[in-house]
């Protein structure tokens, strides 16, 4: 057979020396190359005491977001949840009444949303889809959890914190590389 | 025209992008390319067949004519408006061929535009809207409008159909409806130009029977229903063919349904996006089929209504699907697979005492905090 590269080497099917027959010297080499490596330095984290940083395209779980004014951005478009291949986004529309302009940025809102984080790829398709710029995956990730109905996240869970009253909140909501609303 | 006076063939031989059909003297372009059916037929926003009138002016549908006739087998000198030109025996258009067409229809859509707020995200007509299937299929992929787009306040005009004047794109198929449905019209087009809109006279209120009609013959979503307002999008309904005995209309309609609730009821729309005939008759429908049969006992239903591959409507909604047998329980020795949770006890939405259907305007924030169906009846 045409051997697909140039550097491959036939098997050496000839009988073993005395020598290697003895198989110490073999496990004295291989000890040797683990020993090393006590002197090298660790790869590995203590998780989750020590956190590696994510990347900047991560993934993770999804934020609901709001305006510079600290409006819901959403409209309940449902376009996130037709892009959304495991069908894990659901939501119901209202309308925005007088005296909700504060609240909302668009005359329509999502009343309800919700994002099913077992049904949930984390593919970022929902964020492309997304024509106002209303939902982001963060960088985080699902707490593990016994049960299942912890991983329903509703609005009140994905909603980001509101600028202007909780700026705190909102900056570590954002995070480091996330983007911003502007 | 000397010539068909003198001597009128049965038949009128066009030549639409090469194709050759025989049509009835006195078709238009439009409906002899319509015959042919596919990509030939040239897009409309202002024309529908059913409405006599309309037509001649969003000019979309604009072809070039190659050859008037065989008598006179001049080209005509500018594109012709394809609804409003009738055929000529021996006549050469040129429709999608044409690369003047294209470029016209490109800068027609750009004018629509012009005017055309952004709002399909809140719009329900999106989904359904010739005006977004226009532009993604013809315009272009920008705007080099910089100016403020003509705003108005939404009007109610009548309890059920909601006027947002911003969307309209000024194609008068509401006028025509009301003149040739309603006995009296109490809306029309107030002032010219650039400042034309479309009103009641000192918000009256529309009632006419027939009237919900200018919702479904609306292109744009200027024209909504007020009873499905923001209440779902399309594409998450599942439309059904169904009937009612009516004593005003023909009583075919197509369901929105979600579930066991319907959302809204319209006439069923053809593949021109016009309503289906009956006998020979416009499938108008009433407004008491249309707005106040809301519940599925209301109706006969027939069956899932077909639409096309390529409408979003029919995303997720998968035809002729053979499911797998069950396997579980057979190799469990008759054991039901355990259920780990009941997404309905979980999940906020869709829950059962909030009917939606029921409601007769749009949803509140009232309507879902409240836990009580408030607004209903």
């Amino acid at each position: 057979m045409q051997s697909l590269t140039n550097r491959s080497e036939p098997v050496v099917r000839k009988p073993m020396t005395w020598l290697e027959k003895l198989y110490l010297p073999g496990i004295l080499k291989g000890m040797m190359i683990t020993f090393s490596h006590i002197f090298k330095k660790t790869p590995t984290i203590r998780y989750p005491e020590q956190k590696r940083a994510f990347s900047q395209v991560f993934r993770g779980l999804h934020v609901l977001n709001r305006d510079e004014e600290g409006r819901e951005r959403c409209t309940a478009c449902g376009l996130c949840a037709v892009a959304c291949p495991a069908e894990a986004i659901t939501m119901e529309a209202a309308e925005r009444q007088k005296g909700e302009e504060n609240l909302y940025r668009e005359e329509k809102y999502a009343a309800k949303y919700e994002v099913n984080m077992l049904r949930c790829i984390f593919c970022g398709l929902c964020e492309e889809a997304c024509p106002k710029d209303a939902v982001y995956l963060s960088e985080t990730f699902a707490p593990p959890n016994y049960g299942r109905k912890g991983f329903i996240y509703g609005k009140e869970d994905l909603l980001i914190p509101n600028p202007i009253t909780e700026p705190e909140a909102y900056a570590k909501a954002k995070g480091a590389d996330a983007p911003t609303t502007k | 025209m000397e010539e068909t006076k003198k001597d009128p063939p049965q038949f009128f031989k066009v030549t639409i992008d090469n194709i050759t059909v025989e049509v009835a003297p006195g078709t238009s372009i439009l409906n002899a390319a319509r015959s042919i059916g596919g990509d030939v037929a040239p897009p409309a926003m202002c024309y529908y067949s059913k409405l006599e009138g309309s037509g001649g002016k969003c000019r979309t549908c604009l072809v070039e004519v190659a050859a008037g006739s065989t008598a006179d087998p001049r080209p005509m000198p500018k594109l012709v408006a394809s609804c409003r030109t009738n055929v000529m025996d021996g006549m050469i258009v040129k429709n999608i061929t044409s690369e003047k067409v294209i470029d016209a229809r490109k800068h027609i859509v750009e004018f629509l535009l012009l005017n055309h707020p952004l709002d399909c995200p809140i719009c329900d007509q999106a989904g359904e809207c010739s005006l977004q299937d226009l532009s993604y299929g013809h315009g272009d992929i920008g705007t080099r409008y910089e100016f403020q787009r003509r705003l108005f306040e939404r009007e109610d005009i009548g309890p059920y159909i909601q006027l947002h004047m911003t969307r309209c794109i000024l194609c008068y198929r509401c006028t025509y409806v009301a003149d040739q449905l309603t006995d009296k019209r109490v809306h029309g087009i107030l002032d010219r130009g650039e400042h034309a809109e479309i009103s009641t006279y000192i918000s009256k209120a529309i009632d006419n029977d027939f009237s919900g009609n200018m919702i479904d013959v609306c292109p744009v979503g200027a024209l909504t229903d007020r009873t499905f307002r923001f209440k779902n999008r399309v594409w998450f309904l599942k439309p059904l063919d169904a009937h009612r005995d009516c004593d005003k209309c023909c009583g075919k309609v197509t369901l929105w349904n979600r579930g066991e609730e319907v959302y809204r009821v319209t006439s069923r729309k053809d593949k021109w996006g016009e309503v289906e005939s009956y006998d020979g008759k416009p499938g108008w429908i009433c407004n008491t089929c249309r707005f106040e049969k809301k519940k599925t006992s209301d109706w006969i239903i027939e069956g899932p209504r077909k639409i096309s591959r390529q409408s979003v409507i029919s995303a997720g909604h998968y035809v002729g699907v053979k499911k797998p047998n069950e396997i579980f329980s057979a190799v469990h020795d008759g054991r039901k697979p355990r259920l780990l949770m009941d997404i309905h006890k979980v999940s906020e939405i869709n829950e059962p005492h909030i009917e939606l259907s029921r409601i007769e305007g749009p949803a509140t924030g009232a309507v879902f905090n409240n836990g009580s169906n408030q607004q209903a009846e």
